[in-house]
């Protein structure tokens, strides 16, 4: 379990994870975070508000999946690195997209290859850079999307450089 | 040579460097030391992004709210005098205190002490505990973040507290191998995306285990651990090794209280406080009615919360001297709703204990 290993279990993701409808329509963020820390920037960072806190600010964050544009303006400002943006509408067939936020040096360039890890941090397979950004408003959390295999998009929460 | 002050700050952390701001702001004539040579405290140290509400810097990295604070005591500088590399020694009677620079002993008179002297790191004992390359996190954190020298090339965490998350992903950033975190509760104790932001990169999280010494002669040449039950006792046959060059102890911090002992404050036990802190009343009034208390020392939480009880504090002294603010009490309130929200929830719960018996106590005497 999470408070175990610091490995979120399936059972424990099952509330995060976007229905497979909404994953059909395109981009959209997973936020795995599932404690009821203090904390809220997640909140003000979302430009159509999908995110919400109901008692708080030690809530846990809900997403509205179908607000949700997976823009990934979330994803540099969580302080914990838990949110990611799943694309299935990527135009390669048979492949997904992950963006995930990136704090190691150095930040891998576009069209490079990288180790995708699942959350344990094994390496499960080699994935394509397709897109870093790394602006100063990020404050040196990059965003890193790869492409992997679409059947592998719920393992995938890391990368080796 | 002497100072005359209205408000006396000791320690230029998050909690001191706010309570000035806000006492020099309201009014009062402030006068800040801090030990060492750069204002900040631990924020300094602090590289990752701040958790907490977004209406007060979070999700900002600490070394960047170490130089807003340090902004904002500058601009209040017409009220504010501040002196690093200078320690406070010791309080006389007739609200008067001894400061020593690298080059004098002075006398400073004042009419309210704010005291934010932090905390000091906890060791733990094991065999070899005393074998160059064992250091405390703090201690990590200084040579890494301030300093930018590696503390090893390999190295073993004990703590999964949120220091121990944290400076384990420092480490990590800094290029450093982290072999493992040894945690001897069952559940890891910080906050689980810290948690899982480390073992995404790699890093073996042990809980349920401890220990049981370090290995080498002139040095950390590797650590042996091991499996403890829920008394915490070691279960047999279950060592192995681990090869590390370097230690680092992420087991509690104590809050650093001498001060208010020597000026007879009175002291209370709280365990989720981290042990004896000063009994003080939601001004942050100590027992002895001069001096405040605000940060790790009243009890040890993190530098949001220790910012806000800083705020309080500066408030709370400067009414002491000029009187009941309309200014002031804004400021009290707007903090305490702020530290209201922040400690709650159930991440908040050993805090709020804590406090509560501190405020208790504090009313029954």
């Amino acid at each position: 379990m999470l408070k175990n290993t610091g490995i979120p279990t399936a059972e424990e993701l099952k509330n995060v994870m976007p229905p497979h409808e909404r994953l059909a329509k395109g981009p959209v963020a997973i936020i795995e975070c599932l404690q009821d820390i203090p904390c809220d920037p997640c909140v003000s960072a979302c430009p159509v508000h999908a995110i919400q806190m109901q008692s708080g600010i030690t809530d846990r964050p809900q997403l509205n999946f179908d607000k949700c544009t997976g823009c990934g303006a979330c994803v540099p400002k969580c302080p914990g690195l838990a949110i990611f943006i799943v694309n299935m509408q990527h135009k390669v067939a048979g492949m997904a997209t992950l963006s995930l936020s990136y704090e190691l040096l150095p930040i891998p360039a576009k069209d490079s290859e990288v180790d995708a890890l699942d959350r344990s941090g094994k390496f499960l397979c080699r994935a394509k850079v397709i897109r870093v950004i790394n602006p100063p408003a990020y404050d040196r959390t990059a965003v890193v999307t790869i492409e992997v295999p679409a059947d592998r998009i719920n393992d995938i929460r890391a990368i080796r450089v | 040579m002497s100072r005359k002050t209205e408000v006396f700050i000791i320690g230029g952390g998050p909690a001191g460097l706010s309570a000035a701001t806000v006492a020099a702001e309201l009014g009062a004539q402030t006068l800040l030391v801090d030990d060492s040579a750069r204002l900040g405290g631990q924020l300094i140290k602090q590289t990752h992004r701040f958790f907490g509400s977004s209406n007060r810097d979070a999700g900002i990295r600490g070394i960047t709210i170490a130089n807003k604070l340090c902004e904002e005591v500058k601009s209040a500088s017409d009220r504010l005098t501040v002196l690093e590399n200078t320690a406070a020694v010791g309080f006389y009677a007739n609200k008067e205190a001894g400061i020593l620079s690298q080059s004098a002993y002075e006398r400073v008179s004042y009419q309210a002490a704010i005291v934010c002297t932090g905390a000091t790191e906890n060791s733990l004992a094991f065999e070899n505990n005393d074998l160059p390359g064992i250091y405390g996190a703090g201690g990590v954190q200084t040579l890494m973040n301030v300093h930018g020298i590696k503390p090893g090339q390999k190295i073993l965490m004990v703590g999964s507290g949120n220091i121990g998350l944290i400076v384990s992903y420092q480490l990590i950033q800094a290029g450093v191998e982290v072999v493992g975190l040894v945690e001897g509760m069952p559940n890891i104790g910080g906050y689980l995306v810290h948690a899982s932001k480390i073992r995404r990169l790699g890093v073996p999280i042990y809980t349920s285990h401890t220990i049981l010494k370090a290995l080498g002669e002139t040095g950390v040449g590797g650590a042996v651990l091991c499996r403890v039950d829920e008394k915490f006792q070691a279960v047999p046959n279950t060592e192995f090794e681990v090869n590390c060059d370097c230690i680092c102890l992420a087991v509690g911090l104590t809050p650093l209280i001498d001060l208010f002992q020597q000026a007879q404050c009175r002291m209370v036990h709280v365990g989720e406080l981290g042990g004896l802190v000063p009994l003080h009343d939601s001004a942050m009034r100590t027992t002895n009615h001069d001096i405040f208390v605000a940060g790790d020392a009243s009890g040890i939480e993190e530098a949001t919360t220790a910012m806000l009880a800083g705020r309080i504090a500066g408030a709370k002294a400067y009414e002491s001297i000029h009187g009941k603010s309309v200014k002031a009490e804004a400021i009290v309130e707007e903090a305490r709703e702020e530290l209201r929200t922040l400690r709650s929830g159930s991440t908040g719960d050993r805090i709020r204990w804590g406090r509560e018996r501190v405020l208790k106590e504090a009313g029954s005497c």
